[in-house]
């Protein structure tokens, strides 16, 4: 696909390294991208990947090393130097301006006008064929940027970028934002861009996209370059895995462990219902049984978890938990009848992230370290200490303040949160989002032993293979009904989607 | 930035050898904490009181640095002093209280009504104290329910209460001042226990009393959370809008507190008592580190702050200088204040 007569490459990077108040983030980092390419980067949380990424943006100057543009060796010595050059950035946090309409975003700091005064006009129809010739000329340029979905800032963010002549885009996880259905769609505007001789960078650590859209890889682990454009195509999976973590896994979900046949029913949620959410759900969950609901997002999936868990008050059914009826609406009632959630985001949802972990993991069991309203925070410590040896986690310094710890260390802290309250049930929303793929292993075995210890447990995952590996059954949401309930090793992934689609089309 | 958040936290995941983090940087971080933890902020304080307390000294000599000053200077502070203890857990919890200066004043106002300080006569003068606790713990309970059930935003909701307690106090009271001749209630709150003013004696047990509520009961520990994060506080079980109606009545106590302090030290009650005190005290809550966002608070920095801008009245005073220069003063000092803590809150939370 790539044209002979192109140069071979497009930007070289070698041996770049960066320090910050002597934490090393990079040493010794190579890369090549061709022209034309999906360059995908692949790297744990803190391997360095944005550090790179800022250094190609002109955002940090590297310490040592050299970048080539063109077979040129250059400076960038910040953002503005690296649009001259033709290199723009879509970080996750996309930098449109709310306010503003999509052609003035298109036209941010380089504004069609004469004397200062703007052409508006001229500007949207430049915008149109902008939007055009990434597939969306639907559009219209006049829309105010504030009320699209983070899909379409993307693509308003990749016009953006075409505007300026752009020979490398850079994508910082675009997909994290998205659902599936627009992650499809990312990709088909990804390919109209390399179809154009545009080539991009698209870091990731979902091996299943890059699967789907790259064309070569490098791998980052601990600052430093594992692999070097690979092709994707001829590398498998487990190796990929072996660059990015240092050691090889397995197999990331454990096997399930068989439910005593005389396991009681820990949980019965009865034809309840959220008025424009979800109506008529129907499930019950035995002890060390894991029912997982997979589905879209939109699917009313993470609001059957909250309406469960009192945090939205059904507006029909009802919940029983140990043949006990639960009171509707009131998550103390949950958290007393022994449901714990750990919530879809961890840190807005869940965690008080400058408080230290220990105050975290005992925030839901005052009455057992507190005697007339005073706190025992002695044995709060050793609580939280016993559990954080128990699920490994790391640091075990139960006085660090949640927010310095990894994503995986923080769902952790949730974990112990409701082991030291004993909870018997256990939802849980997303819990391995933003945790990187050496942690998951480790959540995934926790989650199992949590099971075979006669916790009953609901998961929640946008990652239907997660759904899947974790759950003894599937429920299958679509459009807030459920549209089927089978044994998760009756269904698989394409069989999910497949149901998925056919209710949303129904 | 989040990149080097992790690259921090990484020794912390899967990848990292155990054991190895930690040990090296410990001896440098620990001096960071000791900085950059309530010690650290509350020694930046004392220096800037002991700044004052100098410039006191230099400027005015014997006037100033004496122990009778010194008490008088603790006993100005006394009054808003018992309100920013109040305060201090409001703004901890993420919330604001406009109303505390003019709740204190309708309670001086209630609490001094011919009819109440007559059924005080033929009771006891503790009957004054009642009243004026219940009335400031009344207010603080309609602000709470207000914001936590009403849904209203604090500051619009002690805002209402701000003028609408004022008004009320200006109603009742026809705007007269109101004479405290109930003698056993002067003789308390006039009196002098081991030769400290009982108001000084009162603003430190209040003020103790605030620092075990936060620091060792479950009810401090929900409003940290509360101020820290209400959404997860909320879903790990919290009744967070039972706890907002106690922080409300909480700081309308306080008011309580300070309207018998007040009574006391002016033999008066009148709908004017606490204007502007409001400022005041959030002043002294900033200042003395509680951040404003919630989520942090300190009684100790409260207590410091308010002795700052009571020394710093006193030192003008002393000096004959003229009140607005002492206001401009004032402001420099909350401006450098809140500089200095977000300097620290944004180092707090980056960790680089």
């Amino acid at each position: 696909m790539i044209e002979v007569d192109q140069p071979a490459l497009l930007l070289e990077v070698s041996g770049i390294s960066k320090s910050f108040a002597g934490v090393q983030a990079l040493r010794g980092v190579n890369l090549d991208v061709r022209p034309g390419e999906v360059h995908c980067v692949l790297g744990q949380n803190g391997a360095g990947k944005s550090t790179l990424i800022k250094t190609l943006s002109g955002v940090h100057q590297p310490d040592a090393g050299e970048i080539r543009w063109l077979g040129e060796k250059v400076t960038i010595s910040d953002p503005v130097a690296a649009l001259d050059l033709g290199i723009a950035t879509m970080y996750q946090e996309l930098d449109v301006v709310d306010g503003l309409t999509i052609a003035e975003n298109i036209f941010l700091g380089h504004e069609r006008s004469t004397a200062g005064v703007l052409h508006a006009r001229n500007a949207n129809r430049l915008a149109t064929q902008l939007l055009t010739r990434l597939g969306h000329g639907e559009i219209s340029p006049n829309t105010e940027v504030g009320s699209l979905s983070a899909a379409t800032k993307q693509i308003v963010s990749m016009a953006r970028a075409l505007s300026r002549d752009t020979k490398l885009i850079i994508m910082d996880e675009p997909s994290a934002v998205l659902d599936s259905e627009e992650v499809n769609n990312l990709f088909r505007v990804v390919r109209e861009l390399t179809s154009q001789g545009i080539a991009v960078v698209y870091i990731s650590h979902r091996l299943e996209e890059i699967r789907q859209i790259g064309d070569r890889i490098s791998v980052i682990k601990d600052g430093r370059s594992t692999a070097n454009g690979l092709s994707v195509a001829e590398t498998p999976t487990p190796e990929l895995i072996r660059l990015m973590t240092g050691r090889d896994v397995a197999n990331a979900f454990p096997a399930p462990v068989p439910i005593p046949a005389d396991a009681p029913v820990l949980i019965e949620v009865e034809n309840l219902g959220l008025r424009g959410y979800f109506e008529g759900v129907s499930f019950s969950v035995r002890a060390g049984e894991t029912v997982g609901l997979a589905g879209l997002v939109g699917s009313g999936r993470s609001e059957i978890l909250e309406t469960i868990y009192g945090a939205r008050k059904a507006t029909s059914g009802q919940v029983k938990v140990a043949g006990k009826m639960l009171g509707s609406g009131s998550v103390q009632a949950a958290v007393r009848a022994g449901i714990g959630l750990s919530p879809e985001e961890r840190k807005s949802q869940g965690l008080i992230l400058d408080e230290p972990v220990f105050k975290n993991v005992t925030l839901s069991s005052f009455a057992r370290f507190a005697r007339g309203g005073l706190l025992n925070e002695r044995r709060e410590r050793q609580a939280a200490r016993d559990q954080m040896v128990a699920l490994e986690l790391r640091p075990a310094d139960p006085d660090r303040p949640a927010r310095t710890l990894s994503g995986g260390n923080q769902q952790k802290i949730l974990l112990a949160r409701w082991l030291v309250h004993g909870t018997r049930v256990l939802l849980l929303d997303e819990p391995t989002r933003g945790v990187d793929v050496g942690a998951r292993a480790e959540i995934y075995a926790l989650i199992r032993s949590l099971a075979a210890a006669g916790t009953a447990i609901i998961v929640v995952s946008s990652e239907i293979e997660e759904v899947l590996g974790l759950s003894d059954r599937v429920l299958v949401i679509g459009d807030g009904e459920v549209l089927s309930t089978t044994n998760a090793d009756e269904i698989d992934e394409p069989g999910v989607l497949d149901l998925v689609m056919k209710g949303s089309a129904a | 930035m989040s990149e080097q958040n992790n690259t921090v936290s990484e020794g912390g995941t899967a990848t990292g050898s155990p054991g190895a983090p930690g040990s090296k940087p410990e001896n440098t971080s620990a001096i960071r904490k000791l900085l950059g933890g309530s010690v650290g902020r509350n020694l930046g304080l004392v220096i800037a009181l002991a700044v004052l307390v100098a410039v006191g000294a230099l400027t005015a000599g014997d006037r100033f640095a004496n122990i009778d000053n010194f008490l008088t200077i603790i006993r100005f502070a006394s009054i808003i002093g018992v309100i920013s203890i109040g305060a201090t857990f409001v703004i901890t919890a993420g919330g604001i209280d406009l109303s505390v200066g003019s709740v204190m004043g309708l309670a001086t106002v209630v609490a001094s009504l011919t009819a109440v300080q007559l059924a005080a006569t033929q009771s006891s003068w503790l009957l004054m104290v009642l009243v004026a606790l219940a009335v400031g713990a009344g207010a603080g309970f309609v602000n709470g329910i207000v914001i936590a059930y009403g849904k209203v935003v604090a500051f619009m909701a002690t805002l209402a209460m701000l003028v609408g307690a004022r008004g009320l106090a200006e109603l009742i009271s026809g705007r007269r001042t109101q004479i405290v001749n109930n003698q056993g209630f002067l003789d308390f709150t006039r009196s002098d226990f081991l030769g400290i003013s009982i108001l000084i004696w009162i603003f430190a047990i209040v003020a103790v009393a605030g620092w075990f509520l936060l620091n060792r009961t479950t009810f401090g520990r929900r409003t940290v959370a509360i101020g820290g994060n209400l959404e997860a506080s909320r879903l790990a079980g919290i009744n967070v809008k039972r706890h907002l109606v106690y922080i409300y009545v909480l700081a309308g106590l306080a008011s309580g507190i300070a309207a018998i302090m007040m009574l006391g030290r002016t033999t008066a009650g009148t709908s004017t008592h606490g204007t502007l005190y409001e400022l005041d005290a959030i002043a002294a809550v900033v200042v003395g580190g509680t951040l404003l966002i919630g989520g942090r608070g300190t009684i100790m920095g409260t207590v410091l702050g308010v002795l700052i801008f009571s020394t710093l009245t006193n030192v003008f005073t002393q000096n004959n200088l003229d009140t607005s220069v002492q206001a401009v003063a004032k402001g420099l000092i909350i401006v450098v204040a809140v500089l200095l803590q977000q300097r620290f809150a944004s180092r707090g939370a980056r960790r680089t």
